[in-house]
């Protein structure tokens, strides 16, 4: 078969979705964002539910995350998109509303609204972005940095007597009564992309329920802030990171 | 049942991260030598016959730049 | 219906004028002298009326974020608190501010700095009327002096911020917030629905229809050029403001020979002051700001012209007297009575005052 008689409408079996915008993404090559992004909006496509979403972006990396999606979108103060989220699906409880942040953002400067949000048991997604470094600001260290890890404010790795210990955040949130879906996966492989997608499209659903909120990390890279390539930063996350922030499910709803 | 499948690269909106690249199973796709306006080595099928339409390069495309097309045989 | 009185506190009427002025959502976070606002919600319960929503928050940081996202929505959405609580919500008042959303908070100040006392104050003048938080911008502030006012000024509060397109700040003190008065009350306006969102803030975030672009709220732009050009948008917009919305109040300034310029609790001690100074002949009048931003500059310097001194009196080290000065160009002589840390004037000190500093 030619290559023009398989470019068919009938054969397309994968096409980006139109709820991505066409902006070029400032995301550096290979970076887990991208793919992330592109995931929810499929979900966001799949379910049919566009017209009543409402984004709510971070300080960080993914800041402009509203030039991305093509949905109705918040841009926060750092750490408070918990907060906003709050308030969104309360006054507009018939909208499906998430949160996307990084790790800086959820698991440092927004611990106490990203807390109380899910203790409260607001019927929100919430998706957690964990590359154990902040990227925006260039390669400082995050509440996830593993210990060890060199970032440029740990140049000699981080240590437990100068910096603490990596929060496993996801774990605390898993305690809460107020999580009904807990969940950690990564996008790195076609495979991880696809239990991501899953999941995520879980975490949607749930909203439907009204019983919590649904929580998905998300473990990813910063090969950029890493200092290496993008496969090898992959390569890298599996061999480093997983060990410490191992996938799956943290809680999942009773039947 | 086989299929072929084949690609639509948006090459200039590749930044040739080369992650589709290691979830293709049939080594059909390669970064370029050449490069795009931006200056990225792009994506481009090398051996095109062996391509099946599995979308794993799609899927782990980070840029979402790859279209997929299948076709029994 | 017809209109009602009742007898509340100054929190009260806040927190009922917001039921019955069709809010949305309050979001707040207990702090004294102002926690009635928030427990006279809760008492109430108007998700089950109005459908309004009230939230305890984490934090005013959070209560201060859940109204950035509400007015994102072109909810109509407030919180209230006191002068510690609104320390915090700097961040999120310029983030309003730099995202042009319309919101209202309370400030029902105490004594400070820091943790200060709970007692009222005025201190909180500089913070609300000059910024505040980072960045150009500037929070139109109304000073209520009665119980009736704050019941009032919500409704004035939402009216100007969703002109303007900017958060309004109702500066209250501890002792207008707690004292109860006679108010009268009106019936309760409906909440606005989805369709009069829609349509009269097409750049609310409420779900992208297929018929528009999508929308989004955010203050972050990372080319100058157009950030400059934001800048100057806002600051058309103030200005605008500055011509339209002044709102003052004049008592016996027609003969009089000095003026009290004073706002809120302290306007009202004066009118005391007033009445013991005629009795001993001496011809004094009170000017008394009601927008602090916008500040009636061109209405004092017009008030001011045959008068022989000003005493600016403020619950404070002297702050408000900077604009006094400003408005009169430093025409007519101008001294600052006040006190502060959470004390209230007795209208005999200022009397007393007017004649050390100015006659």
């Amino acid at each position: 078969m030619t290559r023009e008689e398989i470019i068919k409408p009938e054969n397309l079996v994968y096409r980006r979705t139109p709820v991505l915008t066409d902006n070029v993404m400032h995301y550096c090559p290979g970076c887990g964002h991208g793919t992330i992004h592109r995931i929810i909006a499929e979900v966001i496509e799949e379910m049919g539910i566009q017209d009543k979403v409402i984004g709510i972006s971070p300080v960080g990396c993914s800041v402009f995350a509203y030039n991305y999606f093509d949905v109705d979108f918040i841009e926060a103060a750092h750490g408070r998109a918990p907060a906003c989220a709050t308030a969104v699906k309360r006054l507009n409880p018939d909208k499906f509303v998430f949160t996307y942040q990084g790790d800086g953002d959820l698991a440092a400067i927004g611990t106490a609204e990203t807390i109380h949000a899910c203790n409260r048991g607001e019927n929100i997604t919430m998706i957690f972005v964990n590359n154990a470094i902040y990227g925006m600001t260039g390669g400082q260290m995050a509440p996830t940095t593993l210990l060890g890890m060199k970032t440029v404010t740990t140049p000699y790795g981080r240590t437990v007597e100068a910096n603490g210990y990596p929060l496993r955040i996801t774990d605390i949130i898993a305690s809460l009564p107020g999580a009904y879906y807990v969940t950690r996966q990564a996008v790195f492989t076609p495979a991880h992309v696809r239990k991501c997608k899953k999941a995520i499209r879980q975490a949607f659903e749930n909203q439907k329920l009204k019983k919590g909120v649904s929580f998905v990390e998300v473990v990813s890279n910063c090969n950029s802030n890493w200092k290496m390539p993008a496969v090898k930063a992959n390569e890298w996350l599996e061999e480093n990171m997983l060990p410490f922030y191992p996938l799956g499910d943290l809680k999942v709803p009773e039947k | 049942m086989a299929f072929q499948g084949t690609l639509v690269i948006d090459t200039e909106k590749c930044k040739g991260c080369g992650v589709c690249i290691q979830g293709c199973p049939n080594k059909v796709i390669a970064l370029s030598k050449k490069v795009n306006h931006k200056g990225y080595n792009y994506l481009e099928m090398v051996n095109e016959s062996a391509c099946i339409g599995c979308a794993n390069c799609a899927v782990v495309c980070p840029d979402g730049v790859i279209e997929v097309y299948r076709a029994k045989i | 219906m017809a209109k009602e009185l009742k007898l509340m506190k100054g929190n009260e009427a806040i927190a009922e004028s917001a039921i019955r002025h069709g809010v949305d959502g309050y979001f707040g976070y207990p702090i004294t002298p102002q926690s009635e606002v928030l427990e006279h919600l809760a008492l109430e319960n108007p998700i089950k009326t109005t459908g309004m929503v009230v939230l305890q928050a984490e934090s005013e940081t959070a209560s201060i974020n859940m109204v950035y996202a509400g007015a994102s929505c072109g909810k109509k959405v407030m919180t209230s608190s006191s002068s510690p609580g609104i320390s915090l919500m700097q961040e999120g008042l310029s983030y309003m501010a730099g995202a042009e959303l319309p919101a209202v908070v309370v400030n029902v100040v105490r004594g400070g700095p820091g943790l200060g006392t709970i007692q009222p104050s005025q201190a909180d003048y500089f913070q609300s009327t000059k910024g505040g938080g980072h960045g150009d911008y500037r929070l139109i502030t109304l000073a209520p002096a009665s119980v009736q006012e704050m019941y009032d000024f919500v409704g004035l509060a939402f009216e100007l911020a969703f002109k303007y397109r900017n958060p309004a700040l109702i500066l209250s003190d501890g002792m207008i917030g707690q004292v109860m008065e006679k108010v009268v009350i009106d019936d309760y306006q409906p909440r606005w629905t989805d369709e009069y969102i829609a349509e009269h803030f097409p750049w609310a975030t409420v779900g992208k229809p297929a018929t528009r672009k999508h929308n989004f709220i955010t203050s972050l732009e990372l080319d100058s050029a157009v950030q400059e050009q934001n800048n100057i948008r806002i600051q058309k917009k103030y200005k605008e403001c500055e011509e339209k919305e002044v709102r003052y109040e004049m008592i016996n300034c027609e003969d009089a020979d000095y003026l009290f310029v004073a706002y809120g609790s302290s306007a009202r001690i004066c009118q005391k002051s007033i009445e013991l100074a005629r009795a001993e002949g001496i011809k004094v009048g009170l000017f008394r700001p009601i927008t602090l931003w916008p500040f009636p500059s061109k209405q004092l310097k017009e008030a001011a012209k045959n008068v022989k001194g000003i005493l600016s009196v403020e619950m404070n080290a002297g702050q408000m007297i900077e604009d006094v000065k400003l408005a009169t160009e430093c025409r007519v002589k101008t001294e600052h009575y006040g006190r502060n840390g959470g004390m209230i004037p007795d209208p005999n000190e200022i009397l007393e005052a007017l004649k050390k500093q100015i006659m």
